[in-house]
């Protein structure tokens, strides 16, 4: 699966015409451990670049921004009652899962290589 | 930017790998090993801050108790000698310049620890109060640079404590006292000398514990040794929620210039049979009423409330206030706040809402001494 970045630290990892929503390693080490994961319904629309939800640390909320427009068929109701996974595995523990209206919006996104980068200015 | 400062400890922390941020124009550890490991240590075991941010003043004279009567909302005068008060400099509106201790040296020293953020304000307001005060036998020393500040906190502090002060007899320190004692050294000359270390029953987490100052050398010593001895580093993190949970009021967030010490919940800290700036003010809010009142407040839901988040009337959704600090409290696993809100529904049981992002929540109206401190009375 390819994957993508935005510079607010999401990424979409992509199945076909299906984007795994969530945060990046280097943000989920940044937060420390998870406390609760705000997330959306299932089954409403969100635009690339509209927050959809938050992810919250002890310290502070954190609005989570969507890398891709289109439906969220569905949110990870694994991180309800455990929000700590996003900390423990966070590119395996996605938040939203997307089917995309507009695939090309990933040409905006940053490759790995690109966000790495960003990260080690930081 | 202006540059940050640092504390002798500076090193320390980054060697133990600390998350680091500004705090008050000083590069402070936020947290070592993470937030919840170290406030659950201060809970139950021992931790240490650096808190050598935190600044210091001495006021000396035959008139030094009338003056600090005249800028301080607590009594002085009724203190012992070794004896601390907790209370506010008011201004002339009966707003917080700044919430302090005030250690008694004698009836003719005072010893006042004040927040780290105000240091430059509290400094001017002191010497401008004193340059309009009557009283000639005044001297004002500004000592935030001399001093180093440790806060040994939890129900094993005085154990690590004493083992490490063999010759003090910490448990005879009440709360809200303290000790001045020496710690050997050798100056420049290869002379013994005694350094003054101060050591009080005081703190800022709800549980029993200790600050201490003394100089860089003695405190740079004494953070190895009580780390060595197990009580675990703990950073600024850990220091709001654990104070949070107790109650206690953060400058910046629950007290400001704008808000009164008894909108603030703190009426018992003023003494207003006594005159000092801003008393008359105090004293009408007093009997005509407050108008708006920090609270406590239980989110009933998931959502978490946090600084700044309004407060809603139920039906209307009119603001009537915001949140000043929030936090799932880590000792309760309550979704908690402290809020200023009207005072129409600052009553014990009220039902308001929070607003948190797109959503609103009800919340109800409870104590805001969350967590009962473990004090050692």
């Amino acid at each position: 699966m390819n994957t993508y970045y935005l510079p607010s630290h999401e990424y979409a990892r992509i199945d076909g015409n299906i984007a795994y929503i969530g945060i990046s390693e280097y943000a989920a080490k940044q937060l420390g451990n998870v406390v609760y994961v705000d997330m959306p319904e299932a089954d409403t629309d969100v635009e690339a670049g509209e927050d959809f939800g938050a992810i919250e640390s002890v310290k502070a909320a954190s609005d989570l921004f969507s890398p891709v427009s289109g439906a969220i068929i569905e949110v990870n109701e694994l991180l309800l009652d455990n929000p700590r996974l996003v900390s423990e595995d966070p590119m395996t523990n996605w938040i939203i899962k997307v089917e995309m209206s507009n695939p090309d919006e990933l040409n905006d996104l940053l490759t790995p290589e690109a966000y790495a980068e960003l990260c080690a200015k930081e | 930017m202006e540059e940050l400062k640092t504390t002798c400890l500076h090193g320390q922390h980054k060697a133990l790998g600390a998350k680091m941020s500004p705090f008050a124009g000083f590069d402070m550890p936020i947290e070592y090993e993470g937030i919840e490991a170290e406030h659950n240590a201060v809970r139950n075991h021992a931790g240490v801050f650096d808190v050598s941010h935190m600044g210091e003043v001495r006021i000396e004279g035959a008139d030094a108790t009338a003056f600090v009567n005249h800028i301080f909302t607590n009594d002085v005068a009724a203190l012992d000698d070794g004896q601390i008060a907790y209370g506010m400099l008011t201004n002339e509106n009966g707003g917080v310049v700044d919430d302090l201790l005030v250690y008694r040296v004698s009836d003719r020293e005072y010893f006042l620890v004040i927040n780290a953020a105000n240091i430059a304000k509290d400094e001017k307001w002191i010497l401008d109060q004193m340059e309009l005060f009557p009283g000639e036998d005044l001297s004002v020393s500004l000592e935030s640079e001399c001093w180093s500040e440790l806060a040994v906190q939890g129900p094993e502090a005085e154990a690590r404590l004493q083992e490490i002060f063999p010759d003090a007899d910490l448990k005879s320190i009440g709360f809200y006292r303290f000790v001045e004692l020496e710690a050997e050294a050798v100056d420049e000359d290869g002379e013994q000398i005694g350094l003054p270390v101060v050591i009080s029953r005081t703190g800022y987490t709800g549980e029993d514990g200790f600050e201490i100052y003394a100089d860089e050398a003695v405190i740079s010593e004494l953070w190895k040794l009580l780390l060595e001895s197990g009580v675990k580093p703990c950073g600024l993190g850990c220091r709001d929620t654990l104070r949070f949970e107790a109650g206690l009021p953060l400058y910046g967030d629950e007290l400001a210039d704008d808000i009164t010490p008894l909108e603030a919940g703190l009426g018992m800290f003023v003494k207003l049979d006594k005159n000092f700036v801003g008393r008359d003010i105090l004293a009408a809010q007093k009997s005509e009423g407050l108008r708006r009142k920090i609270v406590g407040l239980e989110v009933n839901g998931m959502a978490i409330p946090r600084h700044g988040y309004e407060i809603l009337a139920p039906g209307s959704e009119e603001v009537i206030g915001h949140v000043t600090t929030g936090y799932r409290s880590i000792s309760l696993g309550k979704n908690l706040a402290m809020a200023l809100i009207n005072a129409d529904h600052a009553a014990l049981g009220s039902e308001v809402l929070v607003r948190v992002r797109k959503k609103v929540f009800p919340a109800t109206v409870i104590k805001k001494r969350f967590y009962t401190p473990n004090y050692k009375k």
